[in-house]
C-alpha cells in the first residue's frame, strides 16, 4: 500500500519534473547568459496555455498542431520583449531591467485577464479518459504525451547548445561577452535569440501542463517562482543541472504534498531556493562563483 | 529652505481632513499613507542600502497579523499536545508587538539573506514573503486561513485622567496615520544622516572600499534591516486596525510592487521621495477610476512603472532637486562670466 503511493508519486514526479525542467531552462539560458532577472517568464508560460486554448477551442484546430504554434507565438513575444524593453536598457543595472519586467509582467498578465476574464478555462484532448494502468500506479495518456513532448523539447534546446554555431556563440556570450563580441560574434543578436529561445520554452511548458490543470491568468505567477527555484538548485547557465533540478523539486512537491499537507505543495519551491542559498549558493552543480 | 518646505507640507497634509469631506477620498488619502509609511521603510533597504528587498509585504503582514492577533486573542494546538491561549488585549499593545515582531523577523531574514547579493538577494526575499503567505493560508486554527480575521478592534489612545479615545471616525484615522509617518518620516531622516547612515551608503557606493575603512558590513545591514521591518511592521499594525479584516492576501507580491514602485518613482535614497511617489502611485487608482476598467489600470500601472524607469531613472525628487541646483549653478556661472572671471567647466 505505502510503496504502491510511493511508486505513484515518483511516476507523477517524472511528469510534473519533464515541464519543470523545460521551465527551468528557459530562464537559466536567460538569467545566465544575459544577467536578467525575467519576471515575464510566468507569463510567458500563461500565455502558452492560452495560445493552446485558443488553438485548440476557439478555433477548433488539431491539439498536436497547438504545441508547435504555442512555441512559435512564445519565440515572438519573448522576441518582441527583447528588443522593445531590454534593448534599450543594455547597460543599466539589474535593478532596473528587473523593475521594468515587473511592470512588463503587470501590464501582460492583467492583459491576459482583460481579454479571457478571471474565469479558468479548460482544453479538451483527444487522449482517452481511462488512465494506462501499469500494475500499482495508473498515469493517464495526457500526462505521458506531455512527458514524452517535454523529453523530445529537453533534447533539441541540448543539441541546439551544444552542436550548433548559435549555441556556441551563445555558451562564449555567456563565459565573457566582451571576449565573444571582438571575436566577431554578434552579441546583440545572440541577446535577441536567448531571450526568445527561453520564452518559446516556457510557452511549450504552459501549453503542455496548461490542459493538464485549467488555465487562469495568474496561473504564471508560481511557475515564474519554480522557474527560479530550479534554476538556483541548478546553478546560473547550467543547462543539466536546470533538467536535474527540475526533477528534484517535482520530487519535492510530490512528497510534501504527499507525507505533509498539500497546502504546503507550493511552499516546497520557495523552501528549497532560501535553504541552497542560505547552505550552498554556487547552486548544486555549479562549478562558477556566484556570490559577490 | 528644505525645514519650511517640510513644515509647509506637514501643514498642508494636516488641512486635509478640515476641507475634505469625501469618505472614500479620505479612506484612499489613510491607506495611502498606511502604504507610504511601508515605501519609506522599503527606502532605507533600497535607497540607502541599494538592497532591493522584494519581500518587504512580509513585514508588514507579519506586523498586521500580529497586531490582530494580540488584541483578538487566540487558542491555538502546538505538537506535542500543547495549547496556547491567548486573551484579547488592548489594540495599542498589538501595535508595540507588531513592531517587535516585525523588527525580530528583519534580524533573522536579514542575517540569512544577506549572504548573498544582487539578484540572489531579491529572490530569497521574495521565497520568504511567500512562505509566510502560505503559513498564514494553511495555518487555519491561528490564522483562519482564507475566513479572514475580522472584527479586529480599532486602536485606542489611553489618555490620562480621560479613560480611552478609541480610533473610529476617518478623521481620527487619518490624524493617526500622520502622526506614525511623521515619527517614521523623522527617524529616517534622523539615521541616514548619523554616523551609520553614512556607513550604509559607504557600502552602497563601494562595499570592498567600506570594509577596508572598517565598516561591518553585517551588522550595518543587519540593523538596517531590523529598523526597516520594525517601521513596515507598525504600518501593517495601522492597516490591520483601519481595515479591520486581514486575509492572506494581505502578503500578495503586488503589494511589494506598490511599495517598490513608490519609492523608486519618488526618487530611492531621497527622504521625500517615496512621500511624492507614494501620494501619486496611491492616488492613481482613484483618478483612473472613473475612466477605465480595473484591468485597465493594472496594465495602466505597470505601463508607468516602465515609463519611469525609461524617462526618470532616479525619479521625480532627485530629477527636480538636480533641475534646480543646476538653474542655480547656471546663473551664478552666467555671473561669474558676467563680471570676466574665466568660467570653470
Amino acid at each position: 500500500m505505502a510503496l504502491s503511493e510511493f511508486l505513484q508519486h515518483l511516476v507523477n514526479m517524472l511528469v510534473l519534473g519533464g515541464t519543470y525542467a523545460l521551465l527551468g531552462i528557459g530562464l537559466t539560458l536567460i538569467f545566465g547568459i544575459m544577467n536578467v532577472v525575467n519576471f515575464t517568464h510566468g507569463v510567458l508560460y500563461t500565455f502558452g496555455a492560452y495560445i493552446m486554448f485558443i488553438v485548440v477551442q476557439q478555433l477548433g484546430l488539431n491539439f498536436f498542431l497547438a504545441l508547435p504554434v504555442a512555441v512559435l507565438a512564445g519565440w515572438l513575444l519573448g522576441a518582441a520583449i527583447e528588443l522593445t524593453l531590454l534593448r534599450p536598457l543594455r547597460g543599466s543595472d539589474i535593478d532596473t531591467t528587473m523593475l521594468v519586467m515587473i511592470g512588463a509582467w503587470i501590464a501582460m498578465q492583467s492583459g491576459t485577464l482583460w481579454i479571457w476574464g478571471g474565469v479558468a478555462k479548460s482544453v479538451t484532448t483527444p487522449f482517452p479518459e481511462a488512465p494506462l494502468v501499469l500494475g500499482p500506479v495508473s498515469v493517464s495518456w495526457l500526462r505521458l504525451f506531455v512527458l514524452a513532448a517535454a523529453a523530445l523539447l529537453i533534447v533539441v534546446t541540448y543539441l541546439l547548445i551544444n552542436k550548433t554555431s548559435l549555441g556556441r556563440a551563445m555558451r562564449a556570450t555567456f563565459q565573457d561577452h566582451d571576449t565573444a563580441s571582438l571575436m566577431g560574434v554578434n552579441v546583440d543578436m545572440i541577446y535577441t535569440s536567448t531571450f526568445a529561445i527561453g520564452s518559446s520554452l516556457a510557452a511549450a511548458a504552459g501549453a503542455l501542463l496548461g490542459p493538464v490543470y485549467v488555465i487562469f491568468p495568474q496561473m504564471g505567477d508560481l511557475a515564474a517562482v519554480k522557474a527560479f527555484a530550479i534554476v538556483i538548485l541548478g546553478g546560473l547557465g547550467n543547462i543539466t543541472g536546470a533538467v536535474i533540478g527540475g526533477f528534484i523539486l517535482a520530487l519535492a512537491e510530490e512528497l510534501g504534498a504527499g507525507y505533509v499537507s498539500s497546502g504546503y505543495r507550493d511552499a516546497m519551491g520557495f523552501l528549497i531556493i532560501i535553504a541552497v542559498l542560505i547552505f550552498k549558493p554556487t547552486g548544486l552543480f555549479a562549478r562558477a562563483e556566484r556570490v559577490g | 529652505m528644505r525645514i519650511v518646505v517640510t513644515i509647509l507640507a506637514v501643514a498642508a497634509l494636516a488641512s486635509v481632513p478640515l476641507w475634505l469631506r469625501d469618505p472614500y477620498l479620505l479612506n484612499a488619502l489613510i491607506t495611502t499613507g498606511i502604504f507610504v509609511i511601508g515605501a519609506m521603510s522599503l527606502n532605507l533597504l533600497l535607497g540607502f542600502t541599494g538592497q532591493l528587498s522584494l519581500g518587504h509585504i512580509a513585514f508588514f503582514g507579519i506586523g498586521a497579523y500580529v497586531s490582530a492577533l494580540t488584541s483578538l486573542g487566540f487558542d491555538v494546538g502546538l505538537p506535542g499536545g500543547f495549547r496556547v491561549v491567548h486573551e484579547p488585549w488592548p489594540p495599542i499593545i498589538g501595535l508595540v508587538f507588531a513592531i517587535l515582531a516585525a523588527g525580530l523577523c528583519g534580524y533573522f531574514v536579514g542575517l540569512l539573506s544577506f549572504r548573498v547579493r544582487g539578484a540572489y538577494f531579491v529572490i530569497v526575499t521574495i521565497s520568504f514573503a511567500e512562505v509566510v503567505r502560505l503559513v498564514a493560508l494553511n495555518w487555519v486554527e491561528l490564522t483562519q486561513g482564507p475566513l479572514a480575521l475580522t472584527n479586529i478592534p480599532s486602536i485606542a489612545l489611553p489618555l490620562p485622567g480621560f479613560g480611552e479615545l478609541t480610533l473610529r471616525t476617518k478623521m481620527q484615522n487619518y490624524y493617526l496615520v500622520l502622526v506614525v509617518a511623521l515619527i517614521a518620516y523623522l527617524l529616517i531622516a534622523r539615521l541616514v544622516r548619523s554616523h551609520f547612515g553614512r556607513a550604509m551608503r559607504g557600502l552602497m557606493e563601494n562595499e570592498t572600499l567600506a570594509v577596508s575603512v572598517g565598516i561591518d558590513v553585517t551588522r550595518t545591514l543587519t540593523l538596517a534591516a531590523v529598523i526597516s521591518a520594525a517601521i513596515a511592521g507598525a504600518a501593517g499594525s495601522l492597516y490591520a486596525h483601519y481595515i479591520r479584516i486581514i486575509d492572506p492576501e494581505v502578503f500578495a507580491f503586488i503589494n511589494t510592487v506598490t511599495m517598490v514602485i513608490m519609492v523608486i518613482s519618488g526618487g530611492k535614497g531621497s527622504l521625500a521621495g517615496p512621500v511624492v511617489g507614494g501620494l501619486i502611485f496611491g492616488l492613481l487608482p482613484v483618478a483612473l477610476r472613473p475612466v477605465m476598467a480595473p484591468e485597465a489600470q493594472w496594465i495602466a500601472y505597470g505601463g508607468v512603472l516602465m515609463a519611469i524607469l525609461f524617462v526618470l531613472p532616479r525619479g521625480i525628487v532627485p530629477s527636480l532637486a538636480q533641475r534646480l541646483t543646476k538653474r542655480r549653478s547656471s546663473t551664478a556661472a552666467l555671473a561669474l562670466t558676467e563680471t570676466g572671471i574665466e568660467e570653470r567647466a
